[in-house]
């Protein structure tokens, strides 16, 4: 066992806590934090699997983006913190089976996959051979996502405005 | 760095050790510094002599001031969520430190040469917002929370025009990496990329105006990101008693207070990497001129420190200058203003570099 055998471990285990913390934390704002850590410990993992920009891509959409977004939500949002958000019923049959068969199935591809393993070094970047792949192999699916965020950002703009003029009227 | 302690020590766990104490060292000596030193210009500004007892012309008052904090009583509000308000202040602090392993101090002195450097720092600075936020909700106090919501409002919508400026910035040097933007800026200060880079040609003087606009899009967002008048409002002391971290007090307070001079530090070594040739000198060095190798390093340590204390010492220029802006006035100046203006460059300086 290595240096960063104990590096992957400890990221590891930060990542299923936390996750644990967040389905089992009856505070909203505690599972907001645990999401941070679980997040920050799968971008860990990132790095160790040499894939440094989506590590950095994951803290910066994940942890800046949308967990910042979640915190301010529930932070403005006024006494939401006192509500007990777990659900009266708990269906424990469906849901073990539900995550049984997903643990199968994810196990089985996992195990039956013929994986390519290459005997090179880790590259020191990826981005740039990451920049060249988006812009000649994967070009229309990139645009397309491109113009999917377009329509999500000017759809906001628009839902926006109108209750603004709904107030003045 | 790692690799010339990696050889000397051939262990990969002092090494790191190492790596990771050099910049907080750095911090902590220049927090010291910059605290005396805010002291003194705000003092000076305001016809006023600012610490004088304590050593000479009061260079000792922030150690004492030091002394004083960790002497002081820990104290926590009792309906406060006692298990986030006290991992909030290391959740800031980690969020500033660690912005500190990319930076390239001098050619010899860099935590890490990722290639990612200069996204990663963007990234890295979020934690810093999260634990804002940590610290004015669980000090449950209102302050404390509309100081916090403030600070995560301005933070989030000013990433986007230092966002803007920086992908301008790399499409115009072709990387991301700190260290590589700063070799690209060579020794003399004509060839920094505030005076359109190191290339000589008709597409140096079309840009020096545009690289203007930027460098000033960039300071003015880079000061609204560490919270520093005129875009104080999270703290504004005559509104809100401290902002976010109103509650606390003794280290933790310290730690606040030590994130945000090492937050000033952060932003202004980008501006002077992204813009004022980062470690470079502007006339050349001495080592190379008598032939002295390990001088030079050395002298862009120096450099580089200087150029960066200098944006920190107009930061607090701005600070006793500026009144401070509404909440309104804020938002407008971002979205209304600086985004579109960044965006503009951006295409510009595109179109520019291409031809």
């Amino acid at each position: 066992m290595n240096y960063f055998d104990i590096i992957f471990y400890l990221f590891a285990i930060i990542t299923v806590v936390s996750a644990f913390i967040v389905v089992t934390t009856r505070n909203i704002v505690y599972s907001a934090y645990s999401l941070l850590l679980t997040l920050f410990g799968i971008s860990g993992i990132y790095v160790l699997l040499g894939a440094d920009f989506l590590a950095v891509v994951q803290i910066m959409v994940y942890v800046g983006g949308i967990l910042i977004l979640l915190l301010f939500g529930v932070m403005l949002t006024n006494k939401i913190t006192s509500v007990d958000i777990r659900t009266g019923t708990i269906h424990l049959l469906p849901a073990a089976v539900g995550s049984g068969i997903l643990l199968g199935i994810l196990w089985a591809v996992m195990t039956w996959t013929d994986w390519k393993t290459y005997d090179t070094q880790i590259p020191s970047t990826t981005i740039f051979g990451l920049g060249k792949i988006l812009i000649t192999n994967y070009v229309l699916i990139f645009e397309l996502l491109a113009l999917l965020l377009l329509i999500a950002l000017i759809g906001a703009a628009s839902i926006a405005r109108r209750e603004e003029t709904e107030e003045n009227n | 760095m790692y690799q010339a302690l990696y050889n000397l020590t051939s262990n990969t766990i002092i090494s790191t050790l190492i790596v990771a104490l050099v910049p907080l060292t750095l911090i902590l000596l220049y927090a010291l510094f910059a605290i005396w030193l805010e002291r003194k210009v705000s003092a000076h500004m305001q016809d006023r002599l600012g610490p004088m007892r304590t050593g000479w012309h009061g260079w000792l008052q922030t150690i004492a001031d030091m002394i004083k904090m960790i002497q002081k009583e820990d104290t926590i509000a009792a309906d406060a969520d006692k298990k986030l308000f006290n991992i909030a202040p290391v959740l800031v602090f980690a969020g500033s430190f660690a912005a500190f392993a990319a930076i390239p101090f001098s050619s010899a002195i860099i935590g890490s040469e990722i290639e990612v450097g200069l996204f990663y720092i963007i990234a890295i600075s979020s934690l810093v917002v999260a634990g804002i936020l940590m610290a004015g909700w669980s000090s449950n106090n209102k302050y404390s929370l509309l100081g916090a919501m403030r600070s995560a409002a301005q933070i989030v919508s000013y990433e986007i025009p230092t966002a803007l400026v920086v992908l301008t910035m790399v499409m115009y040097t072709g990387t991301l990496s700190l260290d590589k933007i700063s070799q690209q800026q060579t020794a003399y200060f004509w060839n920094w990329n505030l005076f359109g880079g190191p290339e000589f040609g008709l597409a140096k003087f079309i840009l020096i105006p545009f690289m203007l606009v930027a460098f000033i899009i960039m300071f003015i967002s880079t000061l609204a990101e560490v919270n520093r008048t005129p875009f104080d409002i999270p703290e504004a002391e005559s509104e809100l008693v401290a902002g976010y971290f109103t509650e606390y007090s003794g280290m933790k307070w310290g730690m606040f207070m030590l994130s945000e001079y090492a937050n000033m530090f952060a932003v202004s070594s980008i501006v002077s990497i992204l813009f004022l040739g980062g470690y470079q000198s502007p006339f050349g060095y001495l080592g190379n001129t008598l032939g002295i190798e390990w001088l030079v390093p050395i002298e862009q340590l120096f450099w580089f420190v200087s150029k960066t204390l200098f944006f920190v010492f107009v930061q607090m220029w701005l600070r006793w200058t500026l009144p401070r802006l509404r909440v309104d006035q804020l938002m407008t100046v971002c979205w209304k203003y600086l985004i579109p203006y960044a965006v503009a460059n951006l295409i510009i300086v595109g179109i520019v570099t291409l031809l």
